[in-house]
């Protein structure tokens, strides 16, 4: 193609180093400074030593308790939830992903208007919606008026782990459904037919050939739930009732109360050096040629 | 029976996904203030919110970012997308790489980064920087799109154009932008949307001189939301199911034009 369109590409060389390379340089810069009392800034390393060491606090998981400083506390607290709640999106996600695009194989119909109805709810304004959760979820809400006629409840549905991870289900779930989705509709109906006469049994089939097939819809949903569920700071705000430390508030925190921007740095830059090293692994883990593009569904 | 059990599960799914939604819609018909004690119809909210200047004015804001966020990075990214497919290979995948940088780093640390920017260069929070933080997340995700379809053209479309006499500036109006019109439409729709939804980048990048509407939604929720609130976003909802029924209808009747079933795909 013509030389001299790579003209063309120069802005935009000049527009990644401003808006996406210099930023996260000056996170890093903001982690190892300070300022002083007269206003100029100094090297501290006090940033990292805020995030790994400080006052350690109790961290019991499965019955062990270790004291752990208080943010690798916060932080493996939050991959943990993001954990658990990506598999719940995988468990109620992938059933819900093989329906459609069964409806889709086999009849041709169907699986488009639930498509269209899966998508849409994001056109509402996702704190709004997470927003809603508190009116159902109340003390006093419509679920537990509902609980009430039969004698149940009320149960304290918000303000713990059960409130968070059912906001962050909620909240990413077409994200786990979606890619799935767009995997298992391409599986051909012949395979699973193949499959069936050479004697595997209907579960032999889900186990030894779509389940296998599917993996590169897998990963890339479990790549598109984990990260902003361990991220968010609105799900933890809303539904824990600020009372509720996740990574993502306690940055926040860091930068619009505390207004200390070199921890706040410090453990933005250890966030995003794991979310990379995990992007890494699931990435090795895909098939290259899998999903070219695949960022739209 | 497997069939309506089948059928059932994604009614509950769906059930889950939608009961928040029918929540706000229904309250916003609430006569009382309450968000969970029902007080009888009302269309007071409506009324009201019309009046609001505070929610109008978050609403214009959103809107004039969203739009103008959305054109610049779209036309930005289409010139942008034929630069780097011009750039020899090594190059180019570099450029690309750097590209996807935004797409990995979590929302906190993008409005956090660009926030530092901001204020390391000492630039005054407010609508110029709004509107730049949303341009430069945008403008990543419509590469993204364009970029695909650009490398589904066959190229030598544009030099057999300019052998035919075209200008190279023609050649990229006449040959170029019609053949990635698709991506260049999903663009638009892509980043549009990403503009409006946003909280994150926003919360980090508006300072106090400006807001937009997820801002005072967020302001909002810690104390309690406005009725009104409720009433706009059904308003918005509704208007954006329409379009979306009419863009889908469409579409439908073009697929079945051409005889070929329609790809779900469709519906970014």
């Amino acid at each position: 193609m013509n030389k001299s369109l790579r003209r063309l590409s120069f802005p935009y060389l000049l527009w990644i180093l401003i808006f996406t390379v210099v930023p996260l340089l000056l996170v890093a810069f903001f982690a190892l400074t300070a300022y002083d009392s007269n206003g100029s800034l100094y090297f501290t390393l006090d940033g990292f030593k805020n995030v790994f060491g400080g006052d350690t606090v109790a961290f019991s998981f499965l019955g062990l308790s270790v004291q752990l400083p208080l943010y690798i506390n916060v932080f493996i607290r939050s991959l943990l939830i993001a954990m658990v709640c990506t598999l719940l999106c995988l468990l109620l996600g992938y059933p819900a992903a093989w329906i459609m695009a069964k409806m889709e194989i086999e009849h041709r119909r169907g699986s488009n208007i639930l498509l269209f109805l899966l998508v849409m709810p994001m056109w509402m304004n996702a704190l709004l919606r997470t927003y809603a959760w508190l009116a159902l979820l109340e003390p006093k809400g419509i679920v537990n008026n509902f609980l009430g006629l039969f004698g149940l409840g009320p149960v304290q549905f918000l303000y713990n782990d059960f409130g968070i991870g059912l906001g962050m289900v909620y909240n990413y779930l077409p994200f786990m459904v979606l890619p799935i989705y767009s995997v298992l509709v391409k599986i051909s109906p012949s395979l699973l037919e193949a499959a069936a006469d050479l004697g595997a049994d209907p579960r032999r089939v889900m186990l030894k050939v779509v389940l296998p097939m599917s993996r590169p819809g897998i990963l890339s949903g479990i790549n598109m739930v984990l990260m902003p569920a361990m991220t968010t700071f609105l799900i933890p705000d809303l539904l824990g009732g600020g009372r509720y430390l996740l990574i993502g508030n306690a940055i926040e925190r860091q930068y619009m109360v505390s207004r200390d921007y070199t921890t706040g740095s410090a453990l933005s830059i250890v966030l995003l050096i794991f979310v990379l090293l995990s992007m890494q692994i699931v990435a090795r883990n895909t098939d290259p040629d899998a999903d070219e593009g695949g960022l739209v569904a | 029976m497997k069939r309506k059990l089948n059928l059932l599960y994604l009614i509950l799914v769906y059930v889950f996904l939608y009961a928040p939604i029918v929540v706000l819609i229904v309250f916003s018909f609430n006569a009382s203030k309450s968000r969970t004690a029902w007080g009888g119809f009302t269309l007071d909210w409506y009324v009201k919110l019309f009046h609001n200047s505070e929610i109008l004015d978050a609403l214009k804001t959103t809107l004039i970012i969203a739009c103008s966020s959305a054109l610049i990075s779209t036309a930005f990214a289409v010139l942008s997308c034929i630069g780097i497919y011009a750039l020899p290979g090594r190059q180019r995948r570099l450029v690309m790489s750097i590209t996807n940088i935004p797409n990995i780093t979590p929302d906190l640390v993008t409005g956090i980064a660009l926030m530092l920017l901001f204020f390391f260069i000492n630039m005054p929070f407010g609508f110029v920087t709004l509107l730049l933080a949303h341009t430069a997340f945008n403008v990543p995700y419509a590469i993204l799109s364009i970029m695909p379809k650009l490398r589904q053209m066959d190229i030598h479309l544009y030099e057999a154009a300019q052998d035919l006499g075209c200008t190279p500036g023609q050649a990229i109006r006449k040959v170029i932008i019609p053949e990635i019109k698709p991506g260049i439409l999903t663009a638009l729709i892509l980043t549009f949307t990403l503009s409006i939804d946003d909280f994150v980048i926003s919360y980090f990048t508006a300072g106090n001189e400006v807001t937009t509407l997820a801002l005072t939604i967020y302001s909002m929720a810690r104390k309690s939301v406005n009725p009104q609130i409720n009433a706009l976003s059904t308003l918005l909802f509704v208007s954006v199911l329409i379009l979306l029924v009419i863009v889908n209808l469409r579409t439908s009747r073009q697929f079945s034009r051409r005889r070929k079933t329609a790809t779900p795909g469709a519906l970014v």
